[in-house]
């Protein structure tokens, strides 16, 4: 009984050491894409809450959450309510096989790849149940549009992972990881990369591809009628999928993974920190590819 | 083993519950909610069974297609929410005999043999590729093991299966595909071998 008890306190721990970290990191993921953005329109962004505006998704978590839930009077209540808490549950499982360091991931299992595959094609679910479930047209539409290219992204995102399989021959994360000791697979495939970060941005609805929240005909798409902490929900569960994504993406192609690996200050730094780190170095990526695309 | 028969009562409950829920619930976009619960816990099942490869296929497959198409088409078809209790006794005999011989067979299978899924069973292939002293030692993996058997003994049949994929694919396409005549097209070919000499024609 003891044993057992050990072993659930020792997983949700585990999860807890690996959900929190992603939460802040996403917290400031916002914050950084909000003042990259200020600067691309020449105007200063949040800089009133706390030194910086360091603050700011903090005071808008809170304004959120106690904010009045609003449950439209013609909506499928159960479903509407289920609907963010599954997008965003989902947008976090996702996390439990990517590994942090030399042997630190919360689960090993051999098919990783396939679960990151199966979990993320989950996550359409959540969008078309919360379009469908708030009766109203212009979120109906919103969820179509948004599934739809999530749907067909994700096939393009599977042939290109099918590709890196060859090269490493296993599904296991931390076993592409080490295969790529000898050399990084973003040098041999390079396009491959690219193509990847593009259908990246399709599938989680970012700048070039923001058709399905389109705001001047759809109003804010499948999150229309959402208020408070659904909204909240489904916004983290955006930022988190997109910065899954990257992250993914340096798995996979890693080119900094195995930096931590080789440099040597780099290596007695723990690898969830490492992470968190390089999280919050992304947006310039993608401000780049957004500023040379729209 | 004690956890894992919690987990098989558990899963199996569960995935009996919400196929029940698929056929007596009145709105038709319920019942496609709780049959991805019910693929869910058949996925669970085959990750007890130690078949992890197949369990995220079946995820993959189903929940992430099949299901996704059902719920498109039942959402897009408006389906009013049906009256439940003139059509389910209507439905009755004929259900009750295919009932029927789904437990026998049932019966049958459990009456037989029933053998678990087993990775090791790779052994039985006295093979060059397959009878190695290696995977014999360490169990293979599951992906391993399937690729093993795919590719060497069953490789007709994978091909087989593929070709059969492949002109069901050609057939959707042909169906769905009709050309219009009455529509005014673009030809790229032509705008380009447009030249200063071949545009202009002097009539007279």
């Amino acid at each position: 009984m003891v044993y057992y008890l050990i072993l659930i306190l020792n997983i949700v721990l585990k999860s807890l050491a690996l959900i929190v970290p992603l939460l802040i990191g996403v917290a400031y993921l916002t914050l950084l894409e909000r003042k990259v953005m200020a600067s691309m329109h020449q105007r200063r962004g949040p800089n009133v809450v706390g030194f910086f505006g360091m603050l700011q998704a903090f005071a808008d978590g809170l304004k959120l959450f106690v904010k009045e839930t609003i449950l439209p009077s013609s909506a499928n209540t159960l479903i509407f309510i289920l609907a963010p808490i599954i997008t965003f549950l989902i947008s976090l499982f996702v996390w439990a096989v990517i590994p942090f360091n030399d042997n630190s991931v919360f689960v090993d299992i051999n098919v990783g790849v396939l679960f990151i595959l199966a979990i993320s094609s989950l996550g359409v679910y959540g969008i078309i149940t919360s379009g469908w479930s708030s009766n109203s047209k212009w979120s109906f539409l919103g969820s179509l549009r948004s599934a739809a290219q999530m749907i067909s992204y994700e096939v393009s995102i599977g042939i290109i992972i099918l590709c890196v399989l060859l090269c490493s021959g296993s599904l296991n994360l931390s076993e592409i990881v080490e295969s790529q000791r000898k050399v990084w697979y973003i040098l041999p495939l390079f396009p491959l990369f690219i193509m990847f970060f593009i259908s990246g941005l399709a599938e989680t609805n970012r700048s070039p591809f923001d058709l399905p929240e389109a705001e001047a005909e759809l109003v804010s798409g499948y999150s229309t009628e959402y208020s408070a902490m659904g909204f909240a929900l489904f916004f983290l569960r955006r930022i988190c999928k997109y910065d899954f994504d990257v992250n993914y993406s340096y798995y996979i192609f890693s080119w900094w993974l195995v930096i931590a690996y080789g440099i040597y200050p780099f290596y007695f730094c723990p690898g969830l920190f490492l992470v968190r780190f390089k999280d919050n170095c992304n947006p310039f990526l993608i401000y780049l590819g957004k500023s040379s695309f729209s | 083993m004690f956890v894992e028969n919690i987990f098989f009562f558990f899963f199996s409950s569960l995935s009996i519950i919400f196929s029940f829920f698929v056929i007596i619930s009145k709105n038709p976009v319920h019942s496609i909610l709780s049959l991805i619960l019910v693929f869910f816990n058949a996925a669970s099942l085959l990750i007890i069974l130690g078949a992890e490869f197949l369990a995220m296929l079946f995820i993959i497959v189903y929940v992430g297609a099949v299901a996704v198409l059902f719920l498109f088409v039942i959402m897009m078809l408006n389906v009013k929410v049906t009256k439940l209790t003139s059509s389910i006794y209507r439905y009755l005999p004929i259900s009750f005999i295919f009932g029927s011989i789904f437990f026998f067979e049932f019966f049958m299978l459990f009456y037989l043999d029933l053998v678990s899924v087993n990775t090791n069973y790779l052994y039985l292939f006295e093979n060059n590729f397959v009878n190695e002293w290696s995977t014999s030692v360490v169990p293979v993996s599951n992906i391993v093991a399937l690729g093993q058997l795919l590719y060497t003994y069953f490789s007709y049949l994978f091909i087989l299966s593929g070709i059969i994929l492949l002109v069901s694919m050609l057939g959707a396409i042909s169906l769905t595909l009709h050309r219009r005549n009455d529509v005014k097209k673009q030809f790229i070919y032509k705008q380009i071998e447009r030249d200063f000499s071949s545009s202009i024609i002097w009539k007279h």
